[in-house]
C-alpha cells in the first residue's frame, strides 16, 4: 500500500479513562482508503472503547483524530456522521419497536415539504438498500424486534452504509450471524472496499479478519501491542500478540508491545 | 382477522371497543335503560375530557419510559393560578367579563403548566434524577403550593365565557354548530385517506382495496354522524330554554321548545388535543425520536438524537396539557380549590395503560389512551348511576385496572 497517500482516518495517542481505569492508552490507528484493518484483542482490550471514540460515542481525554489529514474534532455521533464515519455496532443499536424504515433514517429523516415525516419516501428508499443487502427481506412496516438476527443486522448494516459512508465500523458483524449470512457480510466487505470505503473490522474471529483484512492492530489492557500487513505474520503470531502481548519480526511494535 | 387485515385496523383498537361496548350495554342493562341515553352519554363525554386531555401527554412519557406522577397536583397549583389569575390580576387590568379573559387564561394555564413541566424534564434529563422520584416529590410540592396560593381559600365564580371550557349550559355548542363541526370532520377523514393512498400509490406501495377504503371510510363517516344525532338529541333544560327563547323576543309555547345541546367544548378540546397529538406522534420527528428513544434509548443517543432534551421536551408537553386540563376542570367546576385534581395522576396513568401504553417504554397509541379514559369513565359514572358506594367504585375500578393488563399481556404474548 502506498504510504505517501493520507490516510483517511489517523487516530494519534488516544487516551480515556473511566473512573480510573484507562480504558484505552496512548492508541494510534490509522485507515486508508478502500483499506480494511482489523482491530484485534481480548474483551476489554479496549478496541470497542477506541472505536466508540471516532465513532462519537466517547469523547477522548486526550489524543487527536484526523480525516483525510485535516484535525476534526468529533464529539457526538452527529460529528462522525458529518465526516461521513458510520458505525454498525454489536449490539446493532436498533431501536426494536419501529420499522426498518424508521431505524435507517433515524436521526436523519427525510421531510415532506411540510415538515413532516415523509415516510413514503423513506420506504422507498429502504426498499431499493435492502433489495440490495437482502432481496428476500419483505417485512417493512414491521417492527424490528419481529426481524431474525441476519435480518436485523441487514437494517443495522443499510443505515451505515447509505448515507455516503467513507469510513464503516464494524464491531464484530458476524457474532451472532449463521455461516451463510456470515459469508454474505463478507461479500458486502469487499464489494464497500472496492468502492474506496475504508472499514474497521473488529472481531474476535482470526479465521474473519485474516479472510477480509489488509492489516491488523492488535491490543492489550488498553493499549496497542502492534501493528501488522496481514502477509507479515502468521496466525500463531497474532495469536501471541492479542494473549502475551509479543510482537513478532513482521510488526511494527506499539506502546503495549511486552519486551 | 384477515379482514381486519385487509382493512388495516389494529385488532387492539377492536378489543378496546369491544370491552367499552359490553360495559356500556352491561350497564344499560343494569340501570333499566339509564345508561345509554343521549343526556348520561353527553354528560359523560364532559367527565371524560380532562383525563383524556393528559392521558394524550402521559403516552408520550410513558413511551420514553418514564412516568409523571405530579400531574394531579400540577393540575391543582395551575387551577388556583387561574382562579387568581381571573379574580385579582385580570379585573384591574380590563376588568369583570372581558372578552379577552377567557383566550388569556387559557394561554396562562397552558404556560404555567408548561414551565412546570420543563422544570421536571430539566431534572429528569440532565440531572438524571429518575422520574418517579422527580414527579413525585411534584406531587407533593405542587399540592402543598396549590394551598399556598390563596392560603386554602376558594375562588368563585369564574369568568362567564371561560365556563364555557369545562362545558354545562354555556359550553354546548347547539345543533347547527354542532353539524358544521361533523362535517369538517368527515371531510378531514376522506381528504387525509386520499391523500395517503396517493402518496402510497406514487411510490408503487401496495393499497388496500378499493372497498376496503370505502368501508373505514363509511365507518368513521357513520360515527361521526352517530355522535353528532346522540349530542343533539339531549335538550336543554326547560327553564334555560324558556330563558333563550323569551331573550329572542318569542313566546314560550306550552308544550315547550326542544333546543338540542350539540358538541360539549370540552369534549371537542379533547379531541382536537387528540388528533394533534396523534399527528406530532406519528408524522412529526418529535413523536419519532419519542418513540425511538422509548425502543433503546442507547440507539437513539448513537444515531445523533439528542435524548435529554427530547425528554425534557415530552415532560414540558405533559405540563401543558395539564395546564389545559386545569382550564377545564376550573371552567366546569366554575371554582379554583386547592383539592382539584386529587387522584388524577391515578386515572391519567391507568387510562394511557389501559389504553395499551407499556409501561416499558417504546409502546403506546394516543387514541388508545383517549380510549381508556372513556372506559374508566364509564366504569365510574355507570356505578354511580347504580348507586354503588365510593369505597366499592374505587375496589371495582383497581380490580379492573389489573384484569385488563394481565389480559393485555396474554395478547401480547399470543401475537408475538
Amino acid at each position: 500500500m502506498a504510504e505517501t497517500r493520507t490516510p483517511l482516518i489517523e487516530m494519534r495517542s488516544i487516551s480515556i479513562a473511566f473512573g480510573g481505569i484507562k480504558a484505552v492508552e496512548e492508541a494510534s490507528v490509522d485507515l486508508y482508503p478502500g483499506e480494511v484493518v482489523g482491530l484485534l484483542g481480548h474483551n476489554g482490550a479496549g478496541k470497542s472503547t477506541l472505536i466508540k471514540i471516532l465513532s462519537g460515542a466517547y469523547r477522548a481525554d486526550s489524543g487527536e483524530i484526523h480525516v483525510d489529514g485535516q484535525k476534526a474534532e468529533i464529539a457526538s455521533p452527529r460529528d462522525a456522521k458529518a465526516h461521513g464515519i458510520e458505525t454498525i455496532y454489536q449490539t446493532l443499536a436498533l431501536a426494536d419497536n419501529v420499522d426498518a424504515a424508521a431505524n435507517i433514517f433515524l436521526g436523519r429523516e427525510k421531510l415532506t415539504r411540510w415538515g413532516t415525516l415523509d415516510d413514503a419516501a423513506m420506504e422507498s428508499e429502504t426498499r431499493k438498500v435492502m433489495a440490495r443487502l437482502n432481496p428476500h427481506f419483505r417485512r417493512f412496516n414491521e417492527p424490528v424486534s419481529a426481524l431474525s438476527g441476519g435480518q436485523r443486522q441487514s437494517v443495522a448494516i443499510a443505515r451505515a452504509i447509505h448515507f455516503n459512508a467513507r469510513v464503516l465500523i464494524m464491531d464484530e458483524p458476524t457474532a451472532a450471524l449463521g455461516p451463510a449470512e456470515t459469508a454474505q457480510v463478507g461479500e458486502l466487505v469487499k464489494q464497500l472496499k472496492a468502492e474506496g470505503i475504508g472499514i474497521f473490522l473488529i472481531s474476535h474471529d482470526l479465521h474473519d479478519v485474516f479472510e477480509l483484512a489488509d492489516r491488523i492492530a492488535v491490543m492489550k489492557n488498553g493499549k496497542v501491542v502492534g501493528t501488522a500487513r496481514i502477509g507479515d505474520v502468521t496466525r500463531d503470531e497474532v495469536l501471541g500478540m492479542i494473549i502475551g502481548g509479543k510482537c513478532p519480526p513482521g510488526a511494527i511494535p506499539g506502546p503495549g508491545a511486552s519486551p | 382477522m384477515e379482514l381486519l387485515r385487509k382493512l388495516e385496523i389494529d385488532a387492539r383498537l377492536i378489543g378496546m371497543l369491544s370491552a367499552l361496548a359490553i360495559i356500556w350495554f352491561g350497564f344499560h342493562i343494569l340501570s333499566q335503560g339509564a345508561f345509554l341515553t343521549p343526556r348520561n352519554l353527553w354528560n359523560l363525554s364532559v367527565q371524560t375530557s380532562a383525563i383524556a386531555v393528559m392521558a394524550c401527554g402521559m403516552v408520550l412519557v410513558i413511551v420514553t419510559r418514564n412516568i409523571d406522577l405530579s400531574v394531579g397536583s400540577v393540575l391543582g397549583f395551575v387551577g388556583m393560578a387561574i382562579g387568581v389569575f381571573q379574580a385579582r390580576w385580570l379585573p384591574e387590568l380590563w376588568g369583570l367579563e372581558n372578552p379577552l379573559t377567557m383566550p388569556a387564561t387559557l394561554v396562562f394555564a397552558m404556560l404555567c403548566g408548561g414551565l412546570i413541566g420543563l422544570f421536571h424534564g430539566a431534572l429528569i434529563a440532565y440531572l438524571a434524577i429518575p422520574s418517579f422520584i422527580v414527579t413525585l416529590g411534584g406531587l407533593l410540592v405542587w399540592r402543598g403550593a396549590a394551598w399556598w396560593v390563596t392560603t386554602g381559600q376558594t375562588v368563585a365564580p369564574m369568568d362567564g365565557r371561560f365556563r364555557a371550557i369545562g362545558g354545562g349550559i354555556e359550553g354546548a355548542i347547539g345543533a347547527n354548530a354542532s353539524w358544521v363541526i361533523a362535517i369538517i370532520a368527515i371531510l378531514a377523514i376522506v381528504i387525509s385517506m386520499l391523500m395517503r393512498r396517493r402518496r402510497r400509490a406514487e411510490f408503487g406501495f401496495s393499497l388496500r382495496p378499493l372497498w376496503a377504503e370505502a368501508l373505514v371510510i363509511g365507518l368513521a363517516a357513520a360515527s361521526v354522524i352517530a355522535v353528532t344525532l346522540i349530542v343533539n338529541a339531549y335538550p336543554l333544560p326547560p327553564g334555560i330554554a324558556r330563558r333563550i327563547i323569551e331573550a329572542q323576543g318569542q313566546v314560550w309555547p306550552q308544550g315547550g321548545v326542544f333546543i338540542p345541546h350539540g358538541f360539549a367544548v370540552p369534549v371537542l378540546i379533547a379531541v382536537l388535543v387528540g388528533v394533534v397529538m396523534t399527528f406530532v406522534a406519528k408524522r412529526m420527528r418529535f413523536g419519532r425520536y419519542v418513540f425511538s428513544i422509548g425502543g433503546n434509548p442507547e440507539a437513539a443517543a448513537l444515531s445523533g438524537i439528542k435524548t435529554k432534551a427530547v425528554t425534557m421536551q415530552v415532560f414540558g408537553l405533559m405540563g401543558l396539557l395539564t395546564g389545559l386540563a386545569a382550564c377545564i376542570t376550573t371552567a366546569r367546576l366554575n371554582a379554583a380549590t386547592n383539592s382539584a385534581g386529587t387522584l388524577d395522576e391515578l386515572y391519567v396513568i391507568a387510562a394511557a395503560v389501559i389504553g395499551g401504553t407499556s409501561l416499558a417504554g417504546g409502546v403506546g397509541t394516543i387514541v388508545g389512551a383517549m380510549l381508556g379514559a372513556l372506559i374508566m369513565q364509564s366504569l365510574q359514572s355507570g356505578m354511580v348511576l347504580l348507586g354503588v358506594d365510593t369505597p366499592l367504585q374505587n375496589i371495582v375500578v383497581g380490580i379492573v385496572l389489573v384484569m385488563a393488563i394481565w389480559l393485555d399481556g396474554l395478547y401480547r404474548k399470543r401475537i408475538r
